[in-house]
């Protein structure tokens, strides 16, 4: 328990940093961004929406303390001001159509890699020098060498442009009605391919290096060779024994991952036009929308820190050690 | 007689020997050499590029978009520039980039985690919990973030990536500095009344040389996928020529959905040739340092396929 409120107070600081490093940007960045985007979209809003913007960015005369606990509570109430690049729909609004894509995307992806990763980790490991061993680290880590949006546009040239076997852009097809249908869930699914594949792809090189080294080590403990003695079969000292205690580090990876998840898929989103968070985010900065760009951080952060805390959780029912400090 | 002679020599022996044995199994390591003969090469690249093809890379040389041909051995963009001396002179912000901004995340960390570990106690408390919050925040968002509130330019590209980068050098260090700091000799440094500046620094920091030269080249590959990821969104110096900003325009003018791929192809596989070549010789660094990853040679030693 002890464990479980010191990770929580940790998580509640960094959140808190997120926020306060969100209000400090506007307000100290040279150059001042905020004045050059209110040039740009001056025509557009009505001029209270201008008082209450410049109120949420820091165009402000109030002292500095007045407009930080302002800001806080503006942030805890929700209110995250209104979008400029697809005014008037409030940030809220904008962020909350497209999280469910990004979790979507990133989600696949994490679980098939971890999955895959960590089993083929775990055989490498177990029959150190065979196929699986010598052959696979090399060319995964050589593919994890391209850089990721790189990887993603060859796919995307090759099995989309070229061979057509899938979608190039967006998550399902224009024009095509949401719905709980099985055209409309073939059609998510046929869309998620590239994507997620391109990320897989990267990833899971690391989690199998990552099971490969600690399996390696686990491997020469004592109670494998007890296990051994006993006659146990290999299979089952493989998963029971060795693997089982080998999988706490992927565990607390999982927990990193899903910072990835949300923030990483950042550059697939914007290669396949997947409209995520990421690729939101980018428009955002790209169209000088900080309100939305602010939100959309604020968002992911949170999203990472709550994965991260859910993934302590579990660590806490995994590994009887911190339970006892 | 000869038990005390050879309780005095082994002290200085051991000190000593991981050092030469460290650099000769570095030498002797094919992963080793391979990528330290790759890397020589895109060094030596960059510095030639002048040289090779004089003048400004960007210019209009060419019809645009032509096949590689003996004349353009790359082709041309769809801009008519060559696609060669865009990427020799690519490598040359690339690789600086991406070794400045290698250089001051380790150094960083080495600060950060040497403090923490020889503090101890409020300072190490403090400055873990800043470094945690660093690695916790999403990478990728900050960095966009962070570049698009910055005036753009190298000099941002840099502060940002080392912003968002030295976190996680400083954790790993930390924790090596933690259990060098354990250690008898450190104790005798405190007791013998040395500064805390000769401690950390002569005392610490030698015996975690191939540490520190791991987190090295992890940072620098980190800075040279990061400033690409960063400049193929066009958060970079768009004015530069280097191998994210050539792959900022091949998506830009359309390469690949006009089928250009020579245009989008040469920087992509220069980028992964660097970061595959630094990380082939930080694998070797852990092997030659960490014995249990070496390669084995007799099938037959405690291994499970004898049990078999």
């Amino acid at each position: 328990m002890r464990f479980i409120l010191r990770r929580l107070g940790f998580y509640l600081i960094a959140f808190w940093a997120s926020i306060t490093l969100n209000f400090l940007l506007p307000r100290f960045m040279p150059g001042d961004p905020v004045s050059r985007m209110f040039a740009r979209s001056q025509d557009r809003m009505q001029p209270e929406q201008i008082e209450a913007l410049r109120k949420l960015l820091g165009v402000d005369d109030r002292p500095i303390w007045e407009q930080y606990i302002d800001y806080m509570h503006n942030i805890f109430t929700g209110q995250m001001g209104v979008s400029i690049s697809r005014f008037p729909t409030p940030v809220t609004e904008v962020i909350s159509s497209q999280i469910g894509w990004t979790l979507l995307l990133g989600g696949t992806a994490l679980v098939i890699a971890a999955v895959v990763g960590n089993l083929l980790g775990i055989l490498a490991a177990w029959r150190r020098g065979g196929a699986i061993d010598s052959a696979l680290p090399p060319v995964l880590v050589f593919i994890g060498s391209f850089p990721y949006f790189w990887l993603a546009m060859g796919a995307l040239y090759l099995f989309g442009v070229v061979l057509g076997w899938f979608p190039i852009r967006h998550a399902f097809t224009d024009g095509l009605e949401p719905a709980f249908t099985w055209e409309f869930i073939g059609d998510v699914g046929a869309h998620l391919v590239l994507p997620a594949l391109t990320i897989v792809l990267v990833s899971i090189g690391g989690w199998m290096l990552g099971m490969r080294n600690t399996m390696i080590a686990t491997n020469s403990e004592d109670y494998i060779t007890m296990a051994e003695a006993k006659g146990l079969r290999p299979g089952r000292i493989m998963l029971r024994y060795a693997a089982r205690n080998a999988m706490l580090p992927s565990v607390t990876s999982f927990g990193m991952g899903l910072g990835f998840v949300v923030g990483g898929a950042l550059l697939t989103e914007v290669v396949f036009a997947y409209p995520g968070v990421g690729y939101q985010l980018l428009n955002a900065v790209q169209g000088l929308d900080y309100p939305l760009m602010q939100g959309l951080f604020l968002t992911i952060t949170a999203a990472v820190l709550l994965a991260n805390f859910l993934v302590d959780i579990l660590y806490v029912r995994l590994d009887p050690r911190v339970r006892s400090n | 007689m000869t038990t005390t002679l050879l309780k005095q020599t082994t002290p200085t022996q051991a000190v000593r020997k991981p050092n030469r044995s460290f650099i000769h199994g570095l030498i002797s390591n094919k992963k080793a050499l391979t990528g330290m003969a790759v890397m020589v090469i895109f060094i030596a690249l960059a510095l030639l590029a002048p040289v090779l093809f004089p003048g400004d890379p960007s210019r209009i040389t060419a019809m645009a978009s032509l096949e590689p041909s003996t004349e353009h051995w790359l082709g041309t963009t769809a801009k008519g520039q060559d696609v060669l001396a865009l990427t020799v002179h690519g490598s040359r912000s690339s690789l600086f980039v991406g070794l400045t901004v290698g250089l001051a995340s380790t150094f960083i960390g080495i600060l950060v985690g040497l403090a923490s570990a020889y503090f101890g106690k409020f300072i190490d408390e403090a400055l873990s919990l800043v470094t945690n919050v660093f690695l916790l925040l999403p990478g990728l968002p900050l960095l966009v973030i962070l570049a698009a509130f910055l005036p753009p330019g190298l000099g941002t590209v840099i502060l940002v990536l080392v912003v968002t980068g030295w976190a996680g050098s400083a954790r790993v260090l930390r924790s090596q500095a933690l259990s060098i700091r354990s250690k008898d000799f450190v104790a005798a440094a405190v007791v013998s009344g040395e500064r805390a500046g000769r401690i950390m620094f002569r005392e610490i920091l030698p015996n975690m040389a191939s540490i520190v030269m791991g987190t090295l080249l992890a940072c620098v590959i980190y800075g040279i996928g990061a400033q690409a990821g960063l400049e193929f969104l066009g958060l970079g110096d768009v004015s530069t020529v280097s191998w994210g900003n050539n792959l900022f325009w091949a998506g830009n003018e359309g390469a690949l959905l006009t089928g250009s791929w020579w245009v989008f192809v040469p920087s992509g596989v220069c980028i992964a040739l660097v970061a595959f070549a630094l990380a082939l010789i930080n694998y070797a660094v852990d092997e030659v340092t960490n014995p249990r990853l070496r390669k084995i040679k007799t099938p037959k030693d405690t291994e499970t396929s004898a049990a078999k």
